[in-house]
């Protein structure tokens, strides 16, 4: 079985320690293990066991700490055969804290596309820490925002309700497949934080724009919703989606959707930027709309574009 | 495991559990696209394709992401599936 990774992004000083320390507080978290840039950001001496050596200590309620070393792919290999040496506990959890200025792509991708790495963890959800605060900063947080599976609203008690409500908005216009979490010092119910991995749950609340908003670099990012009324071949949509992310992948941050590919229950794809999961069947819809649906978060692109060069593909195919 | 190199290998996202039938119609549809770009793409061993060019550049693939990397080497630009002249011509 291989171990679930949470992924935990967002911009310098927007909370990402604190929702980590305040996570391994939970009983429900025992037996993760946190791979960290420093030991000393986490705030663990409270809950702190013992050290193991310089970068590795152990926490009361079984979790193993740790700071990044060397590449990501390395140290969960070296993770694992510590492990299995007895060096440290057993962990059925990873958690990566990125660094807050870093797009986290290539870190989903190494998740995704090691060669070794994915046959021993699965990338269970994004999240990204965002300052309630003082908002969004650059395009790196914006790309933090497209990547997220859930988006944690911090510090909401430090900021003006209609500031908050307007960032809110943002984020949502950014990324409308993101649930929204307004969250105090790090205080949230685990479960609420790991269970969106499989939720299928697309554009609903706030409907994507149709057309992108002009403009350049963070401005002009935007989620753009497809729903296609006919089955989507298969064979033609993986040729596309490939060739897209290839000449388009700096400006594609993420594609999310669930395809009607003809069976019972629809296809779930996920892709960030060029890092793309392994697409997921479902057993059933998770609504009566069976409709394929697909949210593309970008720049430099139409739905009517999109949608266009889709359904050419689409007719190439000799079952299509 | 590849047997030949000894490294772990993992499937592409998009070839998954792909069967013979799969991998020539999806060499068909390929073959649509690489045409107006003056290429052409040959199904062979495993998931890899043969690419080739009119001028005899030829380049061996390991999947459907590698292609498009080799593609655009190939062709000296990108291959934009959105671009107007490419549909115009799928239509065609």
């Amino acid at each position: 079985m291989k171990t679930p990774v949470v992924l935990v992004t967002g911009f310098l000083g927007s909370g990402k320690t604190t929702l980590i320390a305040r996570l391994l507080a939970h009983p429900e978290l025992g037996e993760t293990a946190v791979i960290v840039n420093e030991l000393g950001e986490v705030g663990i001496d409270h809950h702190l066991l013992r050290r193991v050596d310089e970068r590795t200590v152990l926490l009361a309620n079984g979790c193993v700490c740790c700071t990044l070393r060397d590449d990501l792919a390395t140290e969960l290999r070296d993770l694992l055969d510590r492990r299995d040496a007895g060096e440290i506990p057993h962990f059925s959890r990873v958690v990566v804290e990125t660094t807050g200025i870093a797009d986290p792509t290539p870190i989903v991708n190494t998740l995704l596309a090691d060669p070794l790495v994915p046959h021993h963890y699965e990338l269970q959800t994004v999240v990204a820490t965002v300052d309630g605060q003082h908002g969004l900063a650059g395009d790196e947080a914006v790309k933090q925002v497209a990547a997220a599976d859930t988006l944690v609203l911090t510090k909401p008690d430090l900021a003006a309700s209609a500031a908050l409500d307007q960032l809110e908005g943002r984020l949502e216009r950014i990324n409308p497949t993101a649930p929204v979490l307004r969250v105090v010092h790090g205080d949230v119910d685990p479960a609420t934080l790991l269970e969106h991995h499989a939720d299928p749950r697309l554009p609903g609340r706030a409907a994507p724009a149709r057309e992108p908003a002009h403009g350049h670099g963070e401005s002009a990012v935007a989620a753009i919703a497809l729903e296609l009324d006919a089955s989507v071949d298969w064979i033609a949509f993986g040729v596309w989606l490939t060739m897209l992310l290839q000449a388009r992948g700096a400006d594609v941050l993420r594609v999310k959707g669930l395809l009607d590919v003809g069976g019972d229950g629809p296809l779930l794809v996920n892709c960030v930027q060029h890092a793309v999961h392994p697409p997921v069947h479902l057993d059933a819809w998770p609504d009566d709309d069976h409709r394929s649906r697909l949210v593309f978060i970008g720049r430099g692109f139409t739905a009517a574009a999109l949608e266009a060069s889709l359904r050419s593909f689409s007719r190439l195919s000799p079952e299509g | 495991m590849c047997s030949l190199c000894g490294v772990m290998s993992k499937e592409h996202w998009a070839e998954l559990g792909d069967g013979r039938r799969a991998r020539v119609f999806r060499a068909a549809v390929l073959n649509r696209v690489l045409e107006h770009f003056g290429l052409s793409a040959q199904a062979w061993a495993g998931s890899q394709y043969v690419l080739r060019d009119r001028k005899g550049g030829t380049a061996v693939v390991s999947d459907l992401g590698a292609l498009w990397v080799e593609a655009e080497r190939l062709h000296g630009a990108p291959l934009d599936p959105l671009a107007a002249d490419l549909l115009a011509a799928l239509e065609s």
